[in-house]
């Protein structure tokens, strides 16, 4: 470790650290030693990397398919609005080599798969996991476990964050717990948040984020007590924090090989979950309306979607179309639309058994799909 | 009463509260009582043997039930029960 030198610019950009008795130049060489994979250069990812880069870790490695999207500019500091439709891994690198000039980015712009994972996985110390959907998190999870690496998560939802360090191997060679060992099985997607209930205060991935990094930086430096079998909990709304202890689960099997994480977590089942019924697209729907003819337009979702885009539809909410059904025709077609068509084929389908409706016709893809294809004036999200 | 702490993706079913306290004596209790008071919470917790579900961890204090005494754990007036769902990220 002695072997790894610092310039003279060096010394004096991570001079704060280095007059940290605990931390000390000791604690820099390891953290220019260190490599790092972050998986989501998103909204966790935009703080993780930041810090990371800026405390100087040697390696970054960033995994990450997506473009820069509008919507991700609320949460994802790392992004402009010059950066919209941009691939975010590169993006991100070119911004953060401005930050750290003496930081190895090595760029992964792939989906992380278990075909890749343990490939892209082995190169790294340690992965952080920042990403934002069931499949990829047990990915990583059994990954970490597969390849004896310590896996900091972190995750929220709204107004609320969890953090934690999974299997880390502490001073006596003990390994701690895993994600598996706190939750062994995902939730149904059924029972997930629906696009309609996700959503996420835009600063609370910049605070659960940073305590992740802070978290990466202990496990790489040794110094304090890293969150192994502990999960830290925040809700930024009550300003309740809690601190879980979380154990190995005993009847936990071990985690030898990777599986199919969209199988395990449900995913493909998930179209099951939309009820089929009549449809018709979002070019039909134009033509009714150019050509005059009297159809009734119902918009199932909430009031504060209705206030982000609509296409002036009686606005019902799902979960009021049954008592508010006397102002839903019955004798002309009706199209029934929601934000992407999962919603509005639910209350179809509860109201053609319920009440014996045969005119109701779902708008496929929903008003995203006519902002797409139709209006590109409406705003999407 | 214990109180119990609701996570965010649950208050839906609360009515928006973060912490409802019922009159029990164990988390089975609590948690049933909790249940009977918001019907549509129940789903979510139980399964349809009325087990709780395995992606839902019950904490007394800051002690996981499993380590304890499961269902079983007796719970005192003075005790925070929390319910910790799995959240997988910000778009749900």
């Amino acid at each position: 470790m002695n072997s790894i030198s610092f310039s003279k610019e060096e010394l004096e950009r991570y001079s704060r650290h280095l007059i940290i008795p605990e931390f000390n130049i000791e604690g820099q060489r390891r953290l220019k030693n260190a490599k790092v994979l972050i998986v989501g250069s998103g909204g966790l990812g935009s703080p993780l990397l930041l810090y990371l880069t800026a405390a100087g870790v040697g390696t970054i490695g960033i995994v990450d398919f997506d473009v820069v999207d509008e919507s991700n500019l609320q949460r994802q500091v790392l992004f402009t609005v010059d950066d919209v439709g941009q691939p975010k891994s590169a993006t991100a690198i070119k911004r953060l080599k401005g930050l750290n000039p003496n930081v190895n980015f090595i760029e992964h712009n792939t989906r992380l798969t278990s075909s890749n994972a343990l490939d892209i996985l082995s190169d790294y110390d340690l992965v952080a996991d920042g990403t934002d959907n069931f499949p990829t998190r047990y990915l990583v999870n059994d990954a970490s476990v597969i390849l004896q690496k310590p896996n900091v998560y972190a995750s929220i939802f709204r107004f609320e964050g969890q953090v934690s360090v999974f299997n880390y191997t502490d001073k006596d060679g003990k390994v701690g717990p895993n994600y598996r060992d706190l939750f062994p099985t995902p939730p149904p997607p059924g029972l997930v948040p629906s696009c309609a209930e996700g959503g996420v205060i835009g600063v609370l991935p910049g605070i659960i984020g940073s305590l992740q990094a802070n978290e990466v930086i202990k496990v790489i430096t040794g110094i304090g007590d890293p969150l192994n079998g502990r999960l830290f909990l925040f809700d930024a709304l009550t300003f309740e924090t809690r601190t879980l202890k979380v154990h190995k689960d005993p009847d936990q099997e071990s985690i030898v090989k990777l599986i199919d994480y969209e199988v395990f977590c449900g995913i493909g089942q998930q179209t099951e979950d939309v009820p089929s019924v009549k449809e018709i697209n979002v070019k039909e729907l134009e033509r009714m309306k150019d050509s005059n003819e009297d159809y009734q337009l119902i918009d199932v979702r909430e009031p504060y979607e209705y206030e982000i885009a609509h296409l002036n539809g009686v606005l019902i909410p799902l979960d009021q179309v049954e008592e508010q059904v006397d102002q839903i025709a019955s004798d002309k077609k009706v199209v029934v639309h929601c934000r992407s068509g999962v919603r509005s084929a639910k209350a179809i389908e509860s109201l053609e058994k319920k009440f014996g409706f045969t005119n109701l016709y779902n708008l496929k893809g929903g008003i995203l799909a006519y902002a797409d294809e139709i209006d590109n004036s409406l705003a999407k999200y | 009463m214990a109180r119990i702490i609701i996570p965010t993706p649950l208050r839906k079913f609360t009515d928006n509260q973060a912490t409802i306290e019922v009159d029990a004596i164990d988390i089975r209790e609590s948690i049933h009582a909790l249940s009977s008071l918001y019907p549509d919470l129940k789903k979510q917790l139980l399964d349809d043997t009325g087990d709780i579900r395995q992606f839902v961890r019950i904490y007394l204090g800051d002690e996981d039930i499993k380590v304890l005494n499961n269902e079983a754990t007796p719970v005192t007036d003075d005790a925070v029960i929390s319910i910790v769902p799995a959240i997988a990220g910000g778009i749900a």
